[in-house]
């Protein structure tokens, strides 16, 4: 192998230096394909392939067993004649819309309050963190256990307090709130936590510099804390719509998606057809839906985050 | 209060022998502890086994996950390459399809593989987190090239910086995707419900579940099992929860 650039060097190298240094180059080069070549395998396989097989499914009749049938557009247009999907839908939509802004504010504010120096503020951070630390199956199931209609604590609080007993899980209308305070209450210690960080990444400096200057607190927080949020703020957002649509466990566990499918949301709803039912082709048609009405909200969040880049 | 009091709760009342769990009014603390509830969710109700395998899950897929994508965050944060940007993108972008999308497709994938059924099936493909991805990502653009360049020129191996320099720079944000990522399998839910079907390689997440779903729910056991199922990742919790404050104040976050 001819090492051309060796000739534009000033003084001689001996050769076999020069060949360890191409080989060290070319190895370089491979290095970054073979350390990201593991990652990127799985997630071909287990992620991109399936998403793309999904939107395939979405246009046939298959039921996860026999041959493919091409029908078009028909599973989409029985989708949108499908009054019951909707209301998942809605439900949905109302859910995420309740959830997403409750543990962003509540998560915000506790992480102020928990970044001022304070007796005890480790045990606090503690406290709240902790409910995160417990799968959705579990908080389901001590929610029911102390809502619960007929011999939840609370019920009981209230009956001795003489006033009315509140159907918590029962109610359509009381039990959407129940299990919107029961993810509040959940979640709001694990972004209080990325808040945290993100406040502490913002200079002390900038604080003192405009109180010099005669700014009020909540133009502090206005003008300097949101402003320089901005990227954990977006990471917090993308975070919670995902996981107001994966909510599922918890609502399983806590109502079972009742009354009459008034806390269903469209994760079960796909999961139903999927598999208890064998619609493939069918749920796949939903989850297309679904999927352009994340991406529709991350464009909408990246739009409102352009002043804030994520690298 | 608001935050303790449910779990307290459940611990107080998995102490309780059915005369004090079922009496009216409530009450919050026992006339007498039992461990009844304990003993009983381990003999009748099967737990040990459905605990061994969550325990094999979740420490298998973790590790599977620290490997991969702390490879895959150094590859994507110190090197320029072809489609770096790319592969940079497609991660991102699944940051927004959570799986229950697209379990329907996931699971002939998972058939197709002969990991229907098997635990494998729950430890390879969710180790691939975009999430982990991302966050070592964001923590290694601070670390100074100089460092690497000098390993280089003293004729380390790609392999060999990665392990020495790498990994252990990493620590903090290593130890936050080592809390998350068990917490994530421990507590996962849909995807051994896609994944499994066979009692005998049930998660503890099934096996509650399947109790909840049963007609008369045994509330003395299932308690006990919410128990013992929140201390392992108290436990992990603990053992990195130096390192995963100052990662958290590290990584990611900056702008």
């Amino acid at each position: 192998m001819v090492v051309e650039k060796s000739k534009a060097m000033p003084m001689p190298i001996k050769k076999t230096n020069v060949q360890t240094m191409k080989k060290a180059q070319r190895k370089k080069k491979m290095a970054p394909y073979l350390f990201v070549l593991p990652n990127l395998l799985i997630f071909l396989i287990f992620i991109i392939i399936p998403a793309l097989m999904g939107l395939v499914y979405s246009f046939t009749s298959y039921n996860g067993v026999s041959d493919m049938k091409f029908t078009g557009l028909e599973n989409y247009i029985r989708l949108f004649n499908n009054a019951e999907f909707w209301k998942i839908m809605l439900n949905t939509l109302i859910y995420a819309a309740l959830v997403v802004p409750l543990v962003f504010a509540i998560s915000l504010g506790i992480a102020m309050l928990m970044i001022k120096e304070m007796k005890a503020r480790g045990l606090f951070r503690a406290i709240i963190f902790w409910p995160t630390m417990i799968s959705f199956i579990i908080v389901g199931l001590s929610w029911k256990w102390i809502f619960g209609d007929s011999f939840g604590v609370i019920t009981y609080l209230l009956e001795a307090g003489g006033l009315p007993p509140i159907k918590w899980l029962s109610d359509p209308v009381i039990a959407k709130i129940t299990i919107v305070i029961a993810t509040v209450w959940a979640r709001v210690g694990f972004f209080m936590v990325i808040f945290i960080a993100g406040l502490q990444s913002i200079p002390a400096s900038y604080y003192e510099a405009a109180q010099i200057d005669g700014a009020s607190r909540s133009q502090l927080f206005w003008k300097i804390t949101l402003p320089l949020l901005k990227p954990t703020s977006l990471l917090v957002f993308m975070l919670l719509i995902v996981e107001s649509v994966k909510a599922y466990p918890l609502i399983f566990s806590l109502t079972g998606g009742g009354p009459a499918k008034e806390t269903t949301l469209i994760v079960q709803y796909i999961f139903e057809f999927g598999f208890t039912k064998s619609e493939v082709g069918y749920a796949s048609a939903m989850s297309v839906v679904l999927f352009l009405l994340i991406g529709a909200f991350t464009l909408i969040q990246f739009k409102w985050a352009e002043g804030g880049k994520i690298d | 209060m608001i935050f303790i009091a449910p779990v307290l709760w459940i611990f107080i009342s998995s102490v309780k022998g059915p005369i004090d769990l079922y009496s009216w009014p409530p009450k919050f603390f026992p006339d007498s502890l039992s461990f009844e509830n304990f003993t009983a969710a381990f003999s009748k109700g099967n737990f040990g086994l459905y605990f061994i395998n969550s325990a094999i899950v979740a420490v298998s897929a973790t590790i599977l996950t620290l490997l991969i994508n702390t490879m895959a965050g150094y590859a994507l944060s110190k090197f320029r390459f072809k489609g770096d940007t790319l592969i940079l993108f497609l991660f991102l972008s699944t940051l927004m399809i959570p799986i229950e999308v697209i379990m329907t497709p996931i699971f002939t994938v998972i058939s197709k593989l002969g990991l229907y059924n098997n635990l494998l099936g729950l430890i390879i493909p969710p180790a691939a987190t975009p999430m982990g991805v991302f966050l070592i990502r964001q923590y290694l653009l601070t670390v100074p090239d100089d460092l690497l360049e000098a390993a280089r020129m003293d004729g380390a191996s790609e392999w060999r910086i990665f392990w020495t320099i790498i990994v252990p720079i990493a620590k903090p944000v290593i130890a936050v995707l080592t809390i998350f990522s068990f917490m994530w399998r421990w507590d996962d839910f849909i995807w051994p419900l896609i994944v499994i079907s066979d009692p005998s390689k049930y998660t503890i997440q099934l096996a509650l579940a399947n109790f909840i779903g049963e007609f008369r729910v045994d509330w003395g056991s299932l308690l006990a099992m919410s128990v013992v199922t929140m201390i392992p990742i108290l436990i992990v919790f603990l053992i990195f929860q130096k390192q995963f404050v100052k990662g958290m104040a590290t990584s990611g976050m900056k702008e």
